[in-house]
């Protein structure tokens, strides 16, 4: 960019500089103001780093605020997933349900952590809500089979989310009242 | 000398190399830890012993400041396999350790470390201290030699020479960085001659730092390369030389050299204590406050480590502080600078001399 560099004029060492001590005196002092600045290390065990609210951890299975398991075993998470980490089985829901109207729910659903690289593309893509990514980062077991998490482990990490859509309970609903509302 | 004084003598000595090698130990966690403060870290501060980790409070504070962890090194040097690699010269591979501790550990004898009802404590007082410790600690570099040329590769032969190329060119100006201070003490009617317990009974109201403050840098910046420390580390300087003379060694050889090095710092650091820093004496023109007897001992000798333990610190902050000279550099500041400056300083301080001795006759 011609005009907007500014040429700087090299000056020649003056005396005091070129024995070198002011430098080694001046050098000292910036370490010395180092040493009494408070330290910067975080003791990780006992103290935990703040985790963004995005942040992409392990991914778990989530139920609705009743309880109702929001997985549908739609397969779209394992179609998506690239290292093909998740494993679905879908099943039915049993008749005597209060849920029956969903027609399905996942027999079992697993997902092999070691092969999952937190990409956080199962949350996008499902059309549930019912998987995310959990704020969970440090993850170790003592077997390659311990770390294929199945369902009751994924459920039991995700827990019950609180939001209001209640998708199939409104439609159900509506069932009932003969769609009066639409 | 009958057996009771020999036994004497021999535990003395012991306890001397004993003394030295924990000073060595601790100024390796000193370094660990100053290293983390100077980076804004916390150092080591986790290993722990199960039962002594365990004392409420005070084991807690130990395990903070990371003492368990200087055990935890040593167990490690101790009990790690030791691997000799096929294309070393043996003899002279497992020599070289031993020749760089035992210099390293020697020259202790002949420093005074403490006073007793006046008298200075020393292992040996001999009138040639001095040259002792000049003959002595430059015998280190051989070790360092022998290294380098019997682990039979390229990088520790190059560490090698470094080594010897540095020692000689700085040899040279220490010595010539020394002469001042003893001439200062044998003036007329004096018989000091190159005994440390008289520069230290010199230093009683006035200290050489200030009364020859450029023979004292000279000195030091000739110590830090002796020691062969950074800024003048060249026989390591692991981004060139990958580990330098010691590349080709391991576990508890490996250790040895380690445990040489800060030996070489720790002696360092006691000898300019005691030519330039009053030794054991309190402050300068204060009178020594060391009461008769043992206590007195005690107190002037923990002084005395209290000032070492400073001139380690400084050591260890020079060293994460500085980036290390070019080779080149370290030959021109000794040939070109130090060498011809302590020659001008030593003219100096002579005639600085003749001026202020009265001229009997």
């Amino acid at each position: 960019m011609p005009g907007k560099s500014k040429v700087m004029e090299r000056k020649p060492l003056t005396w005091a500089e070129k024995t070198y001590l002011p430098q080694v005196i001046g050098g000292l002092g910036v370490t010395f103001k180092n040493l009494m600045r408070k330290k910067v290390t975080m003791e990780y065990p006992e103290v935990k780093p703040p985790i963004p609210d995005r942040y992409r951890g392990q991914p778990a299975l989530v139920k609705d605020p009743d309880g109702r398991e929001k997985c549908v075993s739609c397969q779209l998470c394992e179609f998506v997933c690239p290292p093909k980490a998740i494993t679905i089985q879908p099943g039915s829901i049993p008749d005597e349900s209060d849920d029956i109207h969903v027609e399905k729910a996942p027999e079992e659903f697993e997902i092999d952590m070691l092969r999952c690289i937190y990409c956080g593309l199962c949350e996008e893509v499902c059309p549930e809500e019912a998987i995310f990514l959990q704020d969970i980062y440090s993850l170790n077991g003592l077997s390659r089979e311990e770390l294929k998490f199945k369902k009751a482990k994924l459920y039991e990490v995700g827990g019950i989310r609180e939001d209001s859509h209640f998708k199939w309970k409104k439609k159900k609903e509506a069932e009932q009242k003969g769609n009066a509302a639409h | 000398m009958n057996l009771i004084e020999l036994l004497i003598t021999a535990a003395c000595g012991l306890g001397a190399a004993i003394a030295i090698m924990s000073m060595a130990g601790l100024s390796v966690l000193a370094e660990r830890k100053v290293c983390g403060a100077l980076q804004g870290r916390l150092g080591p501060n986790r290993t722990t012993i199960p039962l002594l980790g365990d004392i409420p409070i005070l084991g807690r504070m130990i395990t903070r400041i990371g003492i368990f962890q200087l055990v935890a090194d040593a167990a490690k040097f101790v009990f790690k396999e030791e691997t000799i690699p096929g294309h070393v010269k043996k003899f002279y591979y497992h020599l070289a350790p031993i020749v760089v501790l035992i210099p390293a550990l020697v020259p202790i004898s002949v420093l005074p470390f403490g006073s007793l009802d006046g008298e200075p404590m020393i292992l040996a007082n001999v009138d040639i201290g001095m040259l002792v410790i000049l003959a002595v600690s430059s015998l280190g570099v051989y070790g360092t030699v022998l290294a380098g040329w019997a682990a039979n590769s390229k990088y520790p032969f190059l560490g090698g020479v470094r080594a010897s190329a540095q020692m000689i060119s700085y040899e040279l100006a220490m010595g010539l960085a020394i002469l001042p201070v003893f001439l200062w003490i044998n003036q007329p009617g004096s018989d000091a001659a190159l005994s440390l317990s008289s520069v230290v009974s010199f230093q009683e109201t006035h200290w050489f730092v200030y009364l020859q403050p450029f023979t004292a840098l000279l000195f030091l910046i000739c110590l830090f390369a002796e020691t062969n420390r950074a800024p003048f580390d060249m026989a390591e300087s692991e981004t060139d030389l990958v580990g330098g003379f010691h590349t080709e060694y391991g576990a508890f050889k490996f250790g040895m050299f380690f445990i040489g090095e800060y030996a070489h710092i720790v002696f360092g650091s006691a000898l300019f204590v005691t030519l330039f820093l009053g030794g054991f004496n309190f402050l300068p023109m204060f009178a020594s406050p060391w009461p008769a007897g043992v206590v007195g001992a005690v107190l002037s000798t923990l002084w005395f480590v209290v000032k070492v333990s400073g001139l380690i610190f400084f050591f260890i902050w020079i060293r994460w502080t500085l980036p290390r000279f070019r080779y080149d550099q370290v030959m021109t500041l000794g040939w070109k600078v130090l060498l011809p400056l302590s020659i001008v300083n030593l003219l100096v301080v002579m005639f600085i001399l003749m001026a202020i001795t009265p001229v009997n006759a």
